[in-house]
């Protein structure tokens, strides 16, 4: 798929326009969708799949290369184990204020905010980090399944 | 000929599922069971002991944290055995 990829679109220049014009504000529209989670539809993991769509878009639009070459395969993997880690370390600074896992009210302990807005922040935070964890696995997995793993560099694609 | 035990099974399990659905409590019953545990307190403290004002927010990454932190674990596995499976081959006999 992505030597028909490479083939076709990638000499669109309305495509190729379009995308680059539209990438930014469907990532910041994903950071909106992420924010507003707490008054409205939305969250970590519909921003995230906003934004790995705006990653995908540019794939689908220029080449995987092209988007590698921002966004390398270490940095999802990277951003992968972030996303997690912000969660569960979250969880676990809880446990140093007395708290219980996940009891976000004792950052209030930190944090000039009585425990109820604390607790309206602490899930901002964890839905920051299932922001990242999911952009980057959808990046990553869309990567590896449209090119059948070897992200359109194997020799017997470059032959024609 | 094989089939025909499938087709058994499947019309038993069918009619099972369909007798059973005449003993759900009717949309939107208070008094279901569903409804009297702990949806009540999360519909009415949600504003008071979180100060998100969408229960869903609340429900899903406060009052059932652990939940959602493993289901992002999920997606991270899925990403890493995706990854796993599919660039780890690149390097071994079957690399294409």
């Amino acid at each position: 798929m992505a030597r028909i990829l490479d083939d076709i679109v990638l000499d669109d220049i309305i495509i190729r326009t379009c995308s680059r014009i539209m990438v930014p504000f469907i990532q910041l529209y994903s950071l909106y969708v992420l924010v507003h989670g707490h008054s409205s539809p939305g969250g970590g993991f519909q921003g995230g799949c906003i934004m790995a769509a705006s990653f995908i878009l540019l794939a689908v639009a220029f080449s995987i290369k092209m988007v590698k070459r921002r966004f390398t395969e270490a940095y999802h993997l990277a951003f992968c184990s972030l996303g997690v880690f912000i969660y569960a370390g979250t969880g676990m600074a809880a446990l140093f204020f007395s708290g219980n896992f996940l009891d976000y009210s004792k950052f209030a302990h930190i944090v000039p905010v009585d425990p109820v807005m604390a607790r309206y922040y602490g899930m901002a935070l964890i839905e920051l980090g299932v922001q990242i964890s999911v952009m980057a696995a959808m990046v990553s997995i869309f990567f590896d399944l449209v090119t059948r793993g070897d992200h359109g560099e194997a020799p017997d694609w470059e032959d024609d | 000929m094989k089939k025909l035990p499938a087709l058994l099974i499947t019309i038993i399990a069918g009619a099972l599922l369909l007798y059973s659905a005449g003993e759900f409590p009717p949309w939107g019953d208070l008094q279901q069971p569903a409804s009297l545990h702990v949806s009540p307190r999360y519909i009415e403290k949600t504003l008071v002991e979180t100060g998100v004002p969408n229960a869903v927010t609340s429900v899903l990454a406060d009052y059932r944290g652990y939940d959602t932190m493993f289901e992002t674990s999920v997606i991270f596995s899925a990403g890493v055995a995706v990854m796993m499976l599919l660039r780890g081959m690149r390097h071994g006999k079957n690399s294409r």
